[in-house]
């Protein structure tokens, strides 16, 4: 059988997956879901047609998403988590025993109970009884927040569908309100590489520095997003992502990660010049 | 009737696939002649941007198609007659009081109306007697018209031809319109209404009575506004006591000959969806704008408001699809939010004034897309929040109207700066725009109250129009006074 999954980069550009079978397809109030086995990657989660996530490279967003701001700022203790209703993010940081309390807040209930359904490895830690999860927009759940939280990451859909209001000056500007004095903001930054998603990451760092003192990006390979090159914001109101790194307090903890590590973090704010260039462009 | 009909709509697609040669206007042959704009516009949309011809009727002369759309119209509306306008709702109110009135002939009206409703004054050389309309000093934003008010410029009046009522204002506020029409025609005066931001009290549930349902004798409806058709396009409503044969004159007099089918067309089709749909569409608008008055009211400081202000006078009703906020106590002006909003938060709102914001709610809002204004509104009181020392709240300034517009406009002038007008009379407009409501009208008194006004709104950011001199540096006043 040849069955593919193929999704636009760009309108030149196309990335396809061989799909073995479809696991699942739906309509929620907010988007189509559709999730795929296939055999090089695994299974594979489809919002409206884009890839999200696949069972073989999801490790590398989430890993770079929770410990680089975890290895800043290790007694974190709430963390809001905005999006990632697959789980990816909450399985890394339930692995830190000094968290205390997680807040979830996914618009799409659905997303939810398909990743709990179809995707165990990603949604394997959301029933952990730190984790509270609420089922609402998170530019309405952050409203409400003041200095609350030590961690905040947004990890958002592409800044159109209904995770468009997470790529707003007024949302980073409500993250800052709900994060504590030395809080940490980190941030799913689109891609430098092809125009349109490079328009996209100029603007949220553009919307980001305007709203926090410190405002940094860094870098990740992500091999089935476009371009494979992946970036996330790191914002916060004191602590510096290098300066203020705590490696070995990271590595007493000894948690076994397969991409993060306290060189890459490092390395991972080392940014190519075509990129720094487009980031200033906006400073 | 049934209402599912759509003549026109149904009579373009027709006469599309009867693939007929053109040898006649518009000269781009259905874009053909024109690929750069056929490329911007598409050729569906430049297809059907045709000329009067036999199966589509003429707007001048109805006889087919567009009688027929104006007939399911008018049953849509509950009224006599109505006529399809492509000139925008200001040819719909200009053709309602040429009409009426002719050269000085009185109207009765509150001051705080469009600028299309002066104009057609200065058309006429009709004199206006204005009732000032009640203030409320909170918020600073004009009312209603207070009945006891049109009573009086009623029997003071008693040869005035016409009173002239807004249903309602920009920011949702409806004066006694039944009370006023029996009045008004007991006395023998026509009652003409502004309805450009009333489409959907036709057809919404629990809504400001509409100027047909209240006996009112014409009206003109922005149907591009809630009514969701094409810019510009619009309904002129008449009712059972009026001769609309005399009414299509005086529209001839002004309209186009080359009525653009892609407004009628617009017209037409949301018309329809109006009368099958009209209810619910409203009840959601509605509720959305409920909501985010809510959520706003939560933030502390600004002040969404809505039927609590009812005093059943000056403000009778309220239209709840109105998102109006004032914004004094944040220490910002209306127009300052606006920007701010604008500027920094790509969101961009209806207008912004002295005092208060307007978001413009419609069937095509979604609830996230207001939970990002909510939520800008949010933050820009944390960040800009300052007290409201030297905040001027914009109170109606009571004009002093000594030559009727239409003799100031074509009076003797000259243009001065504007800080040396002081007691001139003035013979052009000025405004802020939005709203388009005249601060001074041909033929007013320069006051140091308005000046003082003008001065701050500028500063304020305010975008003041209607001057010949396009800086608002000079103002025309009256030679010699």
């Amino acid at each position: 059988m040849d069955l593919w999954f193929t999704e636009w980069h760009t309108p030149n550009v196309r990335f396809s997956i061989r799909v073995d079978k479809q696991l699942f397809s739906g309509q929620s109030e907010f988007q189509r879901i559709d999730v795929f086995e296939s055999r090089e990657f695994g299974r594979i989660l489809i919002l409206d047609g884009y890839l999200m996530l696949t069972e073989k490279d999801e490790f590398i967003y989430h890993e770079m998403m929770v410990h680089v701001p975890m290895a800043v700022h290790p007694t974190a203790k709430k963390v809001l988590i905005i999006g990632a209703g697959d789980g990816g993010v909450v399985r890394e940081l339930t692995r830190y025993d000094t968290v205390e309390w997680i807040d979830l807040v996914e618009i799409d209930e659905l997303v939810t109970k398909v990743c709990k359904e179809f995707l165990p490895q990603t949604s394997c830690a959301l029933d952990d009884e730190r984790v509270h999860a609420h089922y609402e927009d998170g530019l309405k759940f952050i409203r409400h927040c003041e200095e609350e939280y030590d961690l905040i990451l947004v990890d958002s859909t592409d800044p159109f569908g209904p995770g468009e209001g997470l790529f707003t000056r007024e949302f980073y500007g409500n993250c800052y309100k709900a994060l504590k004095e030395d809080g940490i903001m980190v941030n799913q930054n689109e891609s430098p590489f092809y125009n349109n998603d490079a328009v996209a990451m100029q603007n949220a760092h553009k919307r980001i520095k305007e709203s926090f003192p410190i405002s940094r990006v860094y870098q990740a390979h992500i091999p089935t997003y476009p371009s494979g090159h992946w970036l996330f914001g790191f914002a916060s109101k004191k602590y510096h992502p290098i300066r203020d790194f705590k490696a070995e307090e990271w590595k007493q903890r000894k948690i076994q990660t397969r991409y993060y590590n306290t060189q890459l973090h490092i390395g991972a704010f080392a940014l190519p010049n075509y990129v720094e260039a487009r980031l200033k462009n906006v400073e | 009737m049934d209402q599912t009909r759509a003549p026109i709509f149904e009579a373009l697609q027709q006469t599309k696939s009867n693939r007929v040669v053109p040898f006649d206007v518009p000269g781009h042959k259905r874009g053909k002649g024109n690929k750069e704009l056929t490329n911007f516009l598409g050729e569906q949309c430049m297809s059907v941007d045709v000329n009067s011809m036999k199966p589509l009727d003429n707007l001048c002369h109805p006889v087919s198609v567009i009688k027929e759309a104006e007939e399911l119209a008018a049953e849509a509306f509950g009224a006599k007659q109505v006529f399809f306008m492509v000139n925008g709702t200001t040819s719909a109110v200009q053709s309602m009081i040429l009409s009426v009135c002719k050269q000085g002939d009185k109207i009765i009206m509150p001051r705080n109306v469009h600028r299309s409703v002066i104009n057609a004054l200065i058309l006429c050389g009709a004199i206006p007697v204005y009732v000032n309309p009640e203030v409320n000093h909170e918020l600073g934003i004009s009312l209603g018209m207070s009945m006891a008010k049109v009573e009086k410029a009623i029997l003071d009046n008693k040869d005035a031809k016409a009173i002239f009522v807004n249903n309602p204002t920009y920011y949702g506020i409806c004066s006694n319109l039944k009370a006023i029409t029996e009045l008004a025609h007991q006395y023998g005066m026509v009652v003409l209404a502004d309805e450009a931001h009333g489409t959907h009290f036709y057809f919404g549930d629990d809504m400001p009575i509409s100027a047909m349902a209240a006996g009112a004798d014409m009206s003109s409806v922005s149907m591009h506004k809630s009514g969701g058709s094409l810019t510009q396009s619009s309904f002129l409503l008449v009712g059972e006591r009026m001769n609309p044969g005399h009414i299509r004159q005086v529209i001839n007099l002004m309209q186009t000959t080359s009525a653009s089918y892609l407004l009628l067309s617009s017209l037409d089709i949301s018309r329809k969806n109006l009368a099958l749909y009209g209810k619910e569409i409203f009840a959601r608008v509605v509720q959305m704008a409920n909501y985010a008055r809510a959520e706003i009211n939560k933030i502390g400081d600004y002040y969404a408001y809505s039927r609590e202000l009812l005093n059943g006078d000056s403000i009778y009703d309220f239209d709840m699809t109105k998102l109006s906020v004032h914004t004094l106590n944040v220490g910002l002006a209306g127009i300052e939010v606006y920007d701010i909003l604008r500027d920094e938060y790509d969101i961009q709102i209806e207008l912004g004034d002295i005092g208060n914001i307007l978001a413009y709610l419609s069937v095509g809002d979604r609830p996230r897309d207001l939970e990002r204004l909510v939520s800008a509104l949010s933050e820009i009181r944390r960040r800009y929040k300052r007290a409201r020392t030297g905040m001027l709240s914009q109170e109606y300034i009571t004009p002093l109207l000594v030559l009727p517009p239409e003799e100031a406009f074509y009076a003797p002038k000259v243009s001065l700066l504007i800080e040396d007008t002081l007691g001139c009379i003035c013979t052009e407009y000025v405004m802020c725009y939005p709203p388009g409501i005249p601060i001074l009208a041909p033929g007013e008194r320069i006051t140091s109250e308005i000046l003082e006004y003008i001065q701050y709104a500028k500063s304020k950011g305010c975008f003041l129009t209607g001057t010949e001199d396009l800086q608002v540096a000079r103002l025309n006043v009256t030679k010699g006074v």
